[in-house]
């Protein structure tokens, strides 16, 4: 029974993916592709834990938490660098 | 493993992918820039916690693991995206026709 | 529960390729920046998948993280400097 809901849940996940992957490939302006990215990077988060669950070991939190910690680094460049005209 | 928590916990997870879902549908449906960001980051935030929530049920000695996890995001995501709002708009982002007030623009033109 | 693991890695290998072509035949130099950073994250999960969370980690901080900063860093320094193209002495020993 848990299985099956953690199907569902990786599915759905799965669906999240690609709309982001979407908007990243065709935005028309370079925000629109920084915040995809953004998104995906928040989406892979769900997507290791989803791993984990499956797999059955908490070793592999490690890799969200570095995501966690580190998705907002990229952002922060890519925006002082389109402050600055482009 | 508990039934009634594994049960609440899988319906956790299906909720939190849900959330992570119509952010993804707003990333695509939304027509400018801004709102994209908006739909994008408020909606994958709460997907997030709720699917942090309901692997804590799963499995609840990874609790505290999980908890940092969903504290950093809480942290760091608001940040992301105000910055990200505002360089769109200090690059002169185009936006949408249904844009009925920019206060932002009023105040550096006054 | 390995069909679930299957299905995972197909979607995100098929990311992957896309990404890295993007990467590659881009006309905008931070796009291309920002596919290359996909890709690194892909390879990030994939090396999760393929349980190998030290070398995941280590892809996570170094490819997605500091690269990406590394890369923008650079060209908001390089931004009005010569084109390719232009036939300047020693622009191909950069």
């Amino acid at each position: 029974m848990v299985e099956f809901l953690i199907y569902i849940a990786a599915m759905l996940v799965g669906l999240a993916f690609l709309l982001a992957l979407y908007r990243f490939f065709k935005g028309p302006s370079a925000a629109d592709r920084v915040a995809a990215f953004d998104v995906l990077t928040i989406i892979t988060i769900t997507v290791i834990v989803l791993v984990a669950l499956v797999e059955g070991r908490a070793i592999y939190l490690d890799v969200a938490l570095i995501y966690a910690l580190l998705s907002f680094l990229g952002v922060i460049v890519v925006a002082r660098y389109l402050e600055r005209g482009l | 493993m508990n039934t009634v928590l594994g049960l609440l916990g899988g319906l956790f997870l299906i909720a939190g992918a849900a959330f992570l879902l119509f952010g993804g549908l707003g990333l695509v449906r939304m027509p400018d820039v801004f709102n994209r960001i908006q739909a994008g980051t408020k909606a994958t935030t709460l997907g997030t916690l709720f699917s942090l929530a309901g692997a804590a049920c799963l499995q609840p000695e990874w609790t505290l693991k999980l908890m940092l996890i969903g504290l950093f995001i809480l942290f760091t995501n608001p940040i992301s995206s105000q910055v990200l709002a505002r360089a769109a708009h200090r690059s002169h982002a185009e936006k949408s026709a249904l844009t009925a007030v920019d206060r932002l623009e009023d105040d550096q033109g006054a | 529960m390995s069909l679930l693991l299957t299905a995972m890695t197909l979607v995100l290998c098929i990311a992957m390729i896309v990404a890295a072509f993007v990467a590659i035949l881009g006309k905008s130099l931070p796009i291309a920046i920002l596919a290359a950073g996909l890709v690194s994250l892909v390879a990030s999960v994939l090396f999760v998948i393929l349980a190998s969370p030290d070398v995941a980690m280590t892809e996570a901080a170094i490819g997605s993280g500091l690269s990406t900063f590394l890369f923008f860093f650079v060209l908001g320094r390089v931004r009005g400097g010569e084109r390719d193209g232009e036939d300047e002495p020693g622009s191909e020993h950069g």
